[in-house]
């Protein structure tokens, strides 16, 4: 099962840290909806300095990251 | 090409060249004409257009500063051209005004919002140590709030009109700059004859560099308090990077224009009062934590559409009018016939520094959702 964090409309660094929480309980793959390019950039810069993979996808104007080991 | 202009500015090197960028521009604008040791200060520059527009007669600091409306404008033409201009707002914007309100008065007892203390620090004013500490003693209290659960819920996008709200308020303000009108005998647009609020550099230079800062540092997410809130909550150095390099690099400019004066007492506007150079800086970094921006932040992202951030900008300007017209801000120090007068705030400032500090825990303590136990 993966786990999954909504953290569209809140501002940083919320999405962070939800997306680190989620990273240290997790169940792989991680995905974590943000809507703003700030979340985007900041949740990928934490995941990627812990070592994770990061892919992204944008939905509209939401993004879907997904964070694999 | 846009795309690689984006990752350019997320990179390390990014967030350095944008803190070393402003920390070149503000002893320039020192240089050009802007008071000294505050080339940029968002909250002072803030408190004189409060001053112009009457909403504080503090008839030594009141100016309309352009470069605060550079800062908004600036962003929000990085984020038209990036396609980020995103209009939303609705997460609890009156908690916002008052964390604005009282983020101002803290700031202006110590005399400075967080860009300022940097700037003192790079010209010599050693009173900007304990307003640094104050700050970080500030930011770590909101971070532990953070990690206990606290947040002001989320926003939502809204219609495109409310985003223009802002950059429309700047325009209007630059057209008070520029035609000067009296609105009745006496009375606003006020402009200082004398003091910080008259001295200033140039319109177009100040208005120019303004807009450069406001579209580097939406590109680059430069925040003050961030960059020390990521290092404590992350201990991610990203954004505390491109505030290194904004003090290190300002430093070498003030050398280069002879601006560098090392002291501790009698600094350009400011005071040597240990005890409230901290607290005053204590309240302001809490605050700012709990608003999720410094005040140049909370200008960048409300030029790209964020309707929270512009309610914490009119706070800020709301709580200069209340500290000057209720006597809150923070006296000089002043030396008359080679005696020193140690400045500071009257006991008005020093309780508004206190009520705010119990207001800014009261709303950590009580606006937090609940977290499971053991996290």
């Amino acid at each position: 099962m993966s786990e999954k964090v909504d953290a569209r409309g809140l501002s940083c660094p919320q999405p962070v840290i939800m997306a680190q929480k989620a990273i240290s309980g997790a169940d792989f793959p991680v995905e974590v909806m943000v809507d703003t390019v700030t979340s985007r950039e900041n949740v990928r810069r934490m995941a990627e300095h812990l070592g994770y993979k990061v892919t992204v996808e944008q939905q509209g104007d939401e993004f879907r990251l997904v964070i694999t080991k | 090409m846009l795309d690689r202009i984006t990752k350019f500015f997320a990179s390390r090197w990014g967030i350095i060249s944008v803190g070393a960028v402003i920390g070149i521009l503000g002893p320039t604008l020192q240089k050009l004409g802007n008071p000294k040791n505050m080339g940029i200060c968002v909250a002072c520059f803030e408190r004189d257009i409060a001053g112009a527009l009457g909403l504080h007669r503090a008839g030594v600091v009141q100016y309309i500063r352009p470069e605060i409306i550079g800062f908004v404008l600036g962003a929000t033409i990085a984020a038209l051209i990036f396609r980020e201009f995103k209009a939303r707002a609705g997460s609890a914007p009156i908690v916002r005004f008052l964390l604005g309100a009282f983020a101002m008065i803290g700031a202006l007892v110590f005399l400075g919002c967080p860009w300022r203390a940097s700037f003192r620090l790079a010209g010599g004013d050693m009173t900007a140590i304990p307003g640094i500490i104050g700050l970080v003693i500030g930011i770590a209290i909101g971070v532990w709030f953070l990690r206990s659960g606290y947040n002001l819920g989320r926003s939502q996008k809204t219609y495109p009109a409310v985003g223009w709200i802002m950059p429309a308020l700047m325009v209007g303000l630059l057209l008070l700059l520029l035609f000067r009108p009296v609105f009745s005998e006496g009375g606003p647009i006020f402009f200082s004859e004398s003091g910080p609020g008259s001295q200033h550099a140039s319109i177009l230079i100040s208005l120019g560099i303004g807009l450069l800062i406001g579209f580097l540092a939406q590109r680059s997410r430069f925040c003050t308090m961030g960059a020390v809130r990521d290092v404590i909550l992350m201990k991610d150095f990203h954004l505390a990077s491109g505030l290194l390099a904004l003090i290190v690099v300002a430093f070498l400019t003030n050398l280069v224009y002879g601006q560098f004066q090392l002291g501790y007492v009698a600094q350009p506007v400011a005071h040597s009062n240990l005890l409230w150079n901290v607290l005053g800086m204590v309240l302001a970094g809490l605050a700012y934590a709990l608003a999720g921006g410094c005040p140049g932040r909370q200008l960048f992202l409300s030029g790209e559409g964020d309707g929270d951030s512009a309610i914490f900008v009119l706070g800020m300007i709301v709580g200069a009018g209340f500290a000057h017209n209720f006597n809150l801000a923070s006296k000089t120090d002043m030396i008359a016939d080679g005696v020193l007068t140690v400045g500071g705030p009257s006991q008005f400032g020093m309780a508004a520094v206190i009520l705010g500090l119990v207001v800014c825990v009261v709303i950590g303590f009580t606006m937090r959702e609940k977290v499971a136990k053991g996290e």
